[in-house]
């Protein structure tokens, strides 16, 4: 037995944020003309801290009772009024707790070399981010929610205007643009909820039936703000600019954790406190989502930046996600939140792909490339298995979320399913090109040849991220044992309410 | 007994996936003696193991049996599991599969003998039979396109073997691609499948077909017959993976990987998993007339198609390539008129010969130093005796010569004729009667563009003595729609000395391809009491279902009509005679049709000209839109209306813009704290 540690979630959320402040103390402490001793510091500080966040929450994982659908290591302080200090996680935000925790020690590694300026300004927003991120994921209450989810975003900011590339003012403008307008309608719907229900309590709030007339207003404002997130076409925009300007780690965490937020809303607001809104605007969502599947992969196919193509390409997966959300049925919700673990997983990792070529020859430039098989061959064998792990291939854990995605919104209606089928199809069509192009073929740059394959920190990197996506492929029950008590709940309570 | 068996089985399947894993993880340190001794040491245990295996099913009395090995994916009644399913259908595929894969595991030691990645080469082809045999061995829909796909991907990583050949690595994403558009209806199949009888197990599916006739389902609005629509959705899928009409444009493509990966993946055992998938749904099949009628049409119009491509084609890979998309149209018109017994004959039968033929002509490949036009060839019979004889030997084989009414003739006499003859039982129908006359149109193509590869090849004028020292093609024809491929891998290291006159394989090489000759004469006499005869019913078991209705085995063993009979046999001797004058006796008449490009000839030269067809239509079409969503939705609407327009402006247009790098993140956090300060205010007044 694992011995039960108290207060086990905030000692996770919080952890990261503890380590920031060690760095920032002994940052303090250091003399002047140090900075190479204070980065270094900050660096192992860095990735310790984030190893013993990931070490908690494989226990908090291996402690999860997985028949009991509610929440779980639930911690309540009354605050004042209708606010608390809620925590708790059920089967369905535990698996994104540890996805952040598993994600964050490759982060640091893989910005190891990479980040040359302001090192520990770098790392404490790393930290600050993942103990902002798992709040968002452990936090029962709207208030609580909100700094999190908000708050999330400005290390974010951060990340990309400080570290990011050349266009980074603007791709970090046209991020705060759509995620404010978000924010301000949801900050909204959240103060006309506390009034209403009188609590801010999210459980409380689920079983709270919020009047007919008004949970479309309310889903739409909600909506809003994870739409932009997901993101949703045709609120997608800001990601590809973010995604180019972003340093790799930075886009690992956007693409790996921070557009499971809006999914994760979809599953803990919308669907179980607007239920009837939800399945009034379910048509629309669905359109939104295959035509996010379908438009945003053929704009991939025509990107000339590897960056680019794979942003528009998370787009399309996570078209998928909205889909079998509003599918509302048990294949459609535990697909899409399978689907959001895997895609954190295997996005991720085509970002670290792709920072492995960037950080040898600075440049994003498909064209640039080519050839890079006879020269990398363990760079090849990686990146085709993240490529074809983000076709969907059998095997894969890409394979399992859009099967069941999609097995589930053939329920809700044969178009979506058959339109998303075809989905299937354009993603071998633009993965396999931009694999082509950049692997095979004849060296035709000279440039190419002056770097080595994959060093041993870059092995070390990519060996988890395998290891996950071939063990989810192979045994998807590892997330459907956790999830399924609880998503069922969500489903069950969702179809009895909208009389399915 | 059984736990026995199922240790032999599991043995079999994972052997491979084991030599893949160990050889694709440690090749580069094992090197290349060591990786081809582990792989093909493991493909012939399992394949010894398979053998033993259906000959206990066969003859020992062994029972239908599965071994559930690990749950796959379980929600709600979605059930799948990894697990092996041994009856009379995968016994005989882990027999063709496991010793095809041997063979052509050997066979590479030679050919691939110049190689540098030939790890990486094993690993492959293995990976590739592990993948087939999770395919063979599914108890459910999910494991099966588990397989299904891990096969269409050891096929991509073959086919672009030779990764800086930019021909090769088109070739492989074509195929990749054109097989999704198939697994896109298979897809959309096995959702009809589930949601129609809330099961993906075969096991639980078949029983429950029966009381399902009659039924309509929705799909795209539309209302349809439930079990027709599913059983043609899934067809869609066989149709890729088989390469039949519409879908076929992969296949002549993926000959651009290694000769040995074409006798494996592209002429015995994968492209046959559609013909083995609509067999292993004969259950569904059989109830699904209207799906079953299409299948008989495609398959027939295939039959004929890729023939009357295949008799224009210069390349000696194309050639057999083009047969092997004709050849899986007969199975396919078995499966249709609801013969599936003949038809998984065929595909038996076939994977003999048609690896021999392969395998054979990468011996003449080899022989020629990577020469693959066959203009650029003939008078080789005196220098590859041995592979003039075994060519021979399968020609006679794919061609089906034998003596009606007897048990002489080779493998393809048997299965051929009984896919012909149960065509014929089914003439009473529209598209039995189609494919009759398709099948039998198709064998005189067959015969005569098969000996006219044995004639050009091994025959007439030694076309290679004056060009010798000049690797490079001239354009004959004068045009160059379809020119060979040069499989010219490793080219300037050839080590023969260079006197460039053609040799003989090595032994490592010919006795793989005398194996399979070995099949080639014996697998019709020895197996048609067991595919189609006397044994049929006892050999099958419940593996394929026939409805009470379908009696075409039955009507095709009692055929009267001695014509029908001899139709097959006569095309095929005027066909091998037609060979004979136009490339033996009067060669300069087909080089005057060729020179003179009549329509007829250009449409058939050109592959009916379904490349440019497609090119033109959806490759442009996916460009033209993926331009316009982006460059003109993304970027003039949705950006210029939204983040560009107003708000861009007026932000500019304050000049706070350039003033700090993170000047957002303070408008951003300034904007939160205002809502954070909003929500507090507001939570003290409710309070108050």
């Amino acid at each position: 037995m694992i011995p039960a540690i108290p207060n086990l979630l905030s000692l996770i959320t919080f952890a990261p944020l503890f380590g920031a402040v060690v760095i920032l103390v002994l940052r303090a402490l250091a003399r002047k003309d140090d900075e190479a001793v204070i980065a270094k510091n900050a660096k192992w500080i860095s990735l310790w801290t984030t190893l013993i966040t990931l070490a908690l929450s494989v226990v908090l994982v291996a402690g999860f009772n997985r028949s009991n659908p509610g929440y779980q290591f639930e911690e309540h302080y009354q605050w004042f009024g209708p606010i608390s200090y809620h925590m708790g996680v059920d089967g369905i935000s535990i698996l994104f707790v540890l996805l952040t925790a598993f994600l964050m020690p490759l982060c640091i590694l893989a910005s190891w070399d990479s980040i040359k300026e302001r090192i520990t300004e770098y790392m404490i927003a790393f930290l600050l981010l993942e103990t902002l991120v798992i709040g968002v994921f452990t936090s029962l209450d709207l208030f609580l929610f909100y700094i999190f989810f908000e708050g999330g975003l400005v290390p974010m900011f951060l990340i990309i205007g400080i570290w990011g590339g050349k266009e980074r003012i603007y791709a970090s403008y046209k991020f705060f643009l759509y995620t404010l307008l978000g924010s301000v309608l949801m900050l909204a719907a959240m103060l006309y909820m506390v009034g209403v229900a009188g609590t801010a309590d999210i459980p409380a709030l689920s079983h709270f039936a919020f009047a007919r007339e008004v949970q479309p207003f309310l889903w739409f404002a909600f909506i809003a703000s994870f739409a932009v997130k997901l993101p949703m076409w045709p609120v997608h925009t800001w990601l590809p600019d973010a995604h180019v300007q972003a340093p790799t780690a930075g886009s690992v965490m956007l693409a790996g954790i921070l557009l499971k937020l809006g999914g994760y809303g979809f599953i803990r607001f919308n669907l179980p406190m607007f239920p009837y809104a939800s399945e009034m605007f379910a048509p629309l969502m669905m359109g939104l989502s295959v035509i996010a599947i379908v438009v945003t992969s053929l704009i991939a196919f025509r990107q000339t930046d590897m960056k680019k193509l794979i942003a528009y390409s998370s787009v399309a997966h996570m078209g998928f996600v909205t889909m079998g959300i509003f599918a509302g049925n048990q294949l459609g919700v535990q697909g899409a939140v399978y689907q959001m673990i895997s895609h954190g997983v295997i996005s991720g990792a085509l970002f670290l792909c792709v920072g492995v070529v960037y950080d040898r020859w600075h440049t994003r430039e498909i064209a640039f490339y080519g050839g890079l098989t006879k020269l990398m061959p363990h760079y090849a064998f990686v990146f085709l298995l993240f490529t074809m792990a983000n076709v969907g291939l059998p095997g894969t854990s890409g394979f399992i979320g859009e099967i069941t995605t999609m097995v589930g919104a053939y329920k809700w209606g044969t178009w979506v399913a058959f339109v998303a089928t075809s989905g299937v199809i354009l993603s071998a069509v633009y993965a396999l090109t931009l694999y082509k192009r950049i692997m095979f073929g004849e060296v035709h740059n000279e440039a190419l040849k002056k770097y080595p394959d994959l060093s041993v920190r870059e092995i070390i990197i990519f060996t988890p991220l395998i290891l996950a996506t071939i063990a989810l492929g192979v045994y998807p029950a590892f997330v459907f044992d956790i999830t399924t008590a609880s998503v069922d709940t969500v489903v069950a309570t969702y179809q009895t309410v909208i009389g399915g | 007994m059984l736990s026995d068996m199922s240790t032999v089985v599991t043995l079999a399947v994972f052997a491979p996936l084991i030599g893949a894993l160990i050889v694709g993880g440690f090749g580069r340190w094992l090197g290349n003696i060591a990786s081809q001794f582990i792989t093909t040491g493991l493909l012939f245990a399992a394949c010894a193991l398979s053998w033993y295996a259906f000959i206990q099913h066969t003859w020992g009395g062994m029972e239908d049996f599965t071994i559930a090995i690990l749950p796959f994916i379980n929600i709600d009644t979605f059930h799948s599991a990894w697990s092996i399913r041994i009856d009379a259908l995968s016994s005989t595929m882990l027999v063709v599969v496991t010793t095809v894969s041997s063979l052509v595991h050997l066979y590479s030691w030679g050919y691939m003998s110049e190689d540098p990645s030939r790890p990486r080469f094993f690993a492959y082809l293995s990976l590739f039979t592990f993948a087939m045999l999770m395919l063979v061995t599914a108890a459910d829909f999910m494991q099966l396109f588990f397989g299904w796909e891990g096969v269409g991907l050891a096929s991509y990583l073959l086919i672009g073997f030779w990764f800086n050949k930019e021909s090769a690595s088109s070739a492989a994403i074509k195929a990749f691609v054109v097989n999704r558009v198939g697994d896109f209806g298979f897809a959309l199949g096995i959702m009809t499948v589930y949601w129609q009888f809330g099961t993906i197990n075969f096991h639980e599916l078949f029983p429950m077909i029966a009381s399902h006739q009659g039924q309509t389902w929705e799909f795209l609005g539309q209302s349809f017959s439930a079990l027709d629509l599913a059983a043609f959705l899934l067809f869609i899928g066989a149709m890729g993976k088989s390469a039949q009409f519409f879908l076929h444009t992969w296949l002549p493509d993926a000959m651009e990987g290694p000769t040995p990966v074409s006798a494996l993946i592209h002429a015995a055992t994968m492209v046959t998993a559609g013909v083995y998938m609509v067999c292993l749904l004969s259950p569904l099949f059989e109830y699904a007339p209207v799906a079953k009628m299409i299948v008989a049409y495609i398959g027939a119009i295939t039959a004929i198609f890729a023939a009357s491509i295949g008799f224009t084609q210069n390349d000696i890979k194309r050639v057999i390539a083009y047969s092997t998309c004709s050849q899986l149209g007969y199975m396919f018109f078995a499966a249709g008129v609801g013969a599936y017994q003949a038809a998984m004959f065929h595909l038996f039968t076939h994977a003999f010969f048609k690896a021999l033929l392969f395998l054979g002509a990468g011996s003449v490949i080899h022989g020629m130093h990577h020469e693959q036009d066959m203009r650029k060839m003939g008078g080789l019979w005196k220098f590859l005796p041995v592979t003039y004889g075994v060519m021979t030997i399968g020609t006679i084989a794919i061609t089906g010569l034998g003596i009606p009414e007897t048990s002489f003739g080779f493998a393809g006499f048997f299965s051929k004729d009984a896919i012909i003859e149960s065509a014929w039982a089914a003439h009473n129908t529209p598209q039995g009667m189609f494919a009759f006359v398709m099948g039998v149109a198709a064998a005189l193509l067959t015969s005569f563009y098969s000996w006219r590869l044995i004639a050009m090849t091994f025959h007439g004028k030694k076309q290679w003595e004056h060009t010798s020292d000049d690797h490079h093609h001239e354009v004959i024809d004068g045009h160059d729609a379809s020119e060979p491929a040069h499989d010219d891998h490793a080219h300037d290291d050839h080590g023969h000395g260079h006197d460039h006159k053609p040799h003989e394989s090595p032994w490592v090489m010919l006795v793989p391809i005398c194996l399979l000759a070995v099949g080639a004469v014996f697998a019709g006499v020895a197996f048609a009491p067991y595919f189609i005869g006397e044994h049929a019913h006892e050999f099958w078991g419940h593996a394929i279902f026939t409805a009470p209705t379908n009696h075409i085995m039955h009507e095709a063993h009692e055929i009267e009509n001695m014509w029908v009979k001899l139709a097959p046999l006569a095309v095929t001797l005027i066909g091998m005679i037609l060979a004979w004058y136009y490339y033996i006796v009067r060669p300069d008449l087909p080089k005057k049709f060729a020179a003179n490009q009549g329509p007829v000839y250009s449409f058939l030269y050109n592959k009916w000209y379904f490349d440019e067809i497609y090119q033109v239509t959806f490759v442009k079409l996916t460009k033209v839109l993926g331009d316009f969503f982006w460059k003109v939705l993304d970027i003039r609407i949705i950006d210029n209306l939204g983040p560009n327009g107003a708000a861009w402006a007026a932000l500019k247009s304050a000049k706070n813009l350039v003033k700090t790098q993170t000047g957002y993140v303070y408008h951003y956090a300034f904007a939160m704290f205002l809502g954070v300060v909003g929500l507090l205010t507001y939570v003290f007044w409710l309070v108050h």
